[in-house]
């Protein structure tokens, strides 16, 4: 029985050009494929590595681990204001300049200059070579041109983000029609954060997978609700409100109808206690209109948009006015880093951050029943005894989601394939 | 250790689940058994439903140490109550090996 209207076409899938072919998983299972991705991918596209509340002032500064681009990235406030991305590296012999301790652990800090560990080459926060240990023996070494390697950054609404592609599309404009949507959103406000980290024995793709569909949620965590709740979600499923797609980008907007319950029966005592739960606190801060691109089908029983910018960042708006970013950091094709951060309105008293408190820990108990799924899942594709899967409407998200990776690694090997012929010489045109 | 304000003195046999991280509360809860998880919620549980307005009096700016010691011992009850009302057992079902770790959070 539907609940929501569907567009003319008579599906999501359909009204969004998309094949409704059973989809396969080679995409998923394959350190070729994932060498691809790295190139065709994580070395292109703007990729959001933190926000601009990690730099509160000159010197402040962050490293971000990027496998999937092979290298480590130095985001640094510098002292004019603004924001520089560089690789993590040093100029003299490419040892990696800002770290702790553990080389691959991620640092952030305050910083005037970085002094590589090595030889004490320093560097200033715009990456100028500004010491050189020893410089008398070196060989008309020109300091200009051994500063830090760029990188190019941009902030979107305080995102900031980082690309290796030498010839990048502005964000903004990469950012597209959905990003144009979110844009006034007060994210600056919501300065509470807690941040988690796992490391998954999943295909990064796998994990956008479970967060771009709600279809398992009345059955995969069927417990987190009530016994009569839950029965009443398996017997209905999950149909969203609405979704949309836009160039690589994607979004679902659904229902949620816990926030606040229309039955306080419906939900878990410490919910009631609190007056809170998975959707965050009922009552959240008065934060004035939402911005054109939320709740996009202005349902009136809306409670959350998922957007998710290409490739690896999810962006969740919640109805009582709190948001969450979920970021897949790959590290091999069968193992990813995943982060999420929740961010609210700093509490005002010891029972917001309670009833704050109660939203993170929701998410932490469903985020582990969903990241143990995935290793599971991984795990039989890996055995290719399947090859075809049937996905359904509910999740064109991740239909689409797939077909731009498959799309941007062909458009890669087509290109390269290209250049490659280029440059052959006749000498090889035989062998 | 500090004490609780006087009208939380019920959980003071629970004060060592006052605790300042949220992976400090989760490891005590896998490490504790339903009987255990269980006697903190019954005391816990009845105070967070009678004493809400107390808490919403508590600012987080220069709290003092006994209303620290009440709002940790309350995030830890936040943590307890999935086994006690959801799971009956300490750790989420078909979780396996699987953990979240806690990189980032405010203090209190
Ligand atoms: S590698 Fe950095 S100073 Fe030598
Ligand atoms: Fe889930």
């Amino acid at each position: 029985m539907a609940h929501f209207g569907k567009p003319a076409a008579g599906s999501w899938t359909e009204h969004f050009g998309l094949s409704t072919e059973p989809i396969s998983y080679g995409d998923s299972i394959s350190p070729e494929f994932y060498a691809l991705e790295q190139e065709a991918i994580f070395k292109r596209t703007w990729l959001n590595v933190g926000r601009v509340e990690q730099l509160p002032k000159a010197g402040s500064f962050f490293t971000k681990q990027l496998d999937a681009a092979k290298t480590s990235v130095l985001i640094v406030k510098n002292r004019d204001g603004v924001i520089k991305a560089f690789h993590n590296m040093c100029r003299h012999r490419g040892n990696k300049l800002a770290w702790q301790d553990f080389p691959n652990e991620e640092i952030a800090g305050f910083s005037r200059q970085f002094t590589c560990k090595y030889h004490g080459w320093r560097y200033d926060l715009d990456g100028k070579l500004v010491f050189v240990q020893q410089e008398q023996e070196f060989f008309d070494l020109d300091k200009e041109r051994f500063g830090l390697a760029p990188i190019s950054v941009d902030v979107w609404e305080g995102f900031i983000f980082v690309t290796f592609n030498p010839d990048p599309q502005p964000l903004k404009e990469y950012m597209g029609k959905l990003g144009a949507g979110l844009e006034g959103y007060p994210f600056e406000l919501m300065t509470q954060k807690h941040t988690y980290r796992s490391e998954i024995g999943s295909n990064w793709k796998l994990f956008i997978d479970a967060f771009m569909e709600f279809y398992h949620a009345p059955v995969l965590h069927a417990q987190q609700a009530t016994d009569e709740e839950s029965r009443k979600l398996q017997e209905h499923g999950y149909e969203a409100l609405h979704y949309d797609i836009d160039g690589p980008h994607a979004m679902v907007s659904s229902w949620g109808g816990m926030a606040p319950p229309k039955d306080l029966s419906m939900v878990k005592p410490i919910e009631r206690a609190l007056r809170s739960g998975l959707f965050g606190p009922w009552e959240g801060p008065d934060i004035g209109e939402l911005p054109e691109g939320v709740n996009p089908a202005k349902s009136k029983t809306w409670g959350i948009d998922s957007f998710l910018f290409f490739p690896n960042f999810m962006l969740l708006i919640w109805k009582p006015n709190w948001y969450l970013t979920y970021h897949y950091w790959p590290t091999s094709y069968n193992t990813h880093v995943f982060e999420t951060s929740l961010y609210f309105a700093p509490p005002r008293n010891a029972y917001e951050r309670l009833q704050q408190e109660l939203a993170v820990v929701t998410f932490k108990e469903y985020g582990l029943q969903d990241a143990n799924t995935l290793e599971a899942t991984q795990t039989m594709l890996q055995s290719g005894a399947v090859t075809e899967f049937p996905l359904c409407d509910q999740e064109v998200m991740l239909r689409h989601m797939h077909t731009v990776c498959r799309d941007y690694v062909e458009k890669h090997k087509s290109d390269s394939g290209a250049v490659l012929a280029g440059t052959a010489s006749p000498s090889n045109k035989g062998a | 250790m500090a004490a609780f304000p006087a009208q939380f003195a019920a959980l003071e046999p629970y004060a060592d689940w006052a605790l300042p991280s949220e992976s400090n509360r989760y490891a005590k809860r896998l490490a504790s058994n339903m009987d255990e998880l269980r006697a903190f919620y019954d005391t816990a549980m009845p105070l967070l439903e009678s004493e809400a307005d107390y808490l919403k009096n508590v600012s987080l700016d220069g709290i003092s140490d006994e209303d620290l010691n009440l709002l940790r011992c309350l995030e830890a009850l936040v943590t307890v109550s999935f086994p006690v009302e959801a799971w009956h057992q300490p750790y989420v079902p078909d979780s396996g090996a699987a953990s979240i770790d806690v990189v980032v959070e405010p203090r209190p």
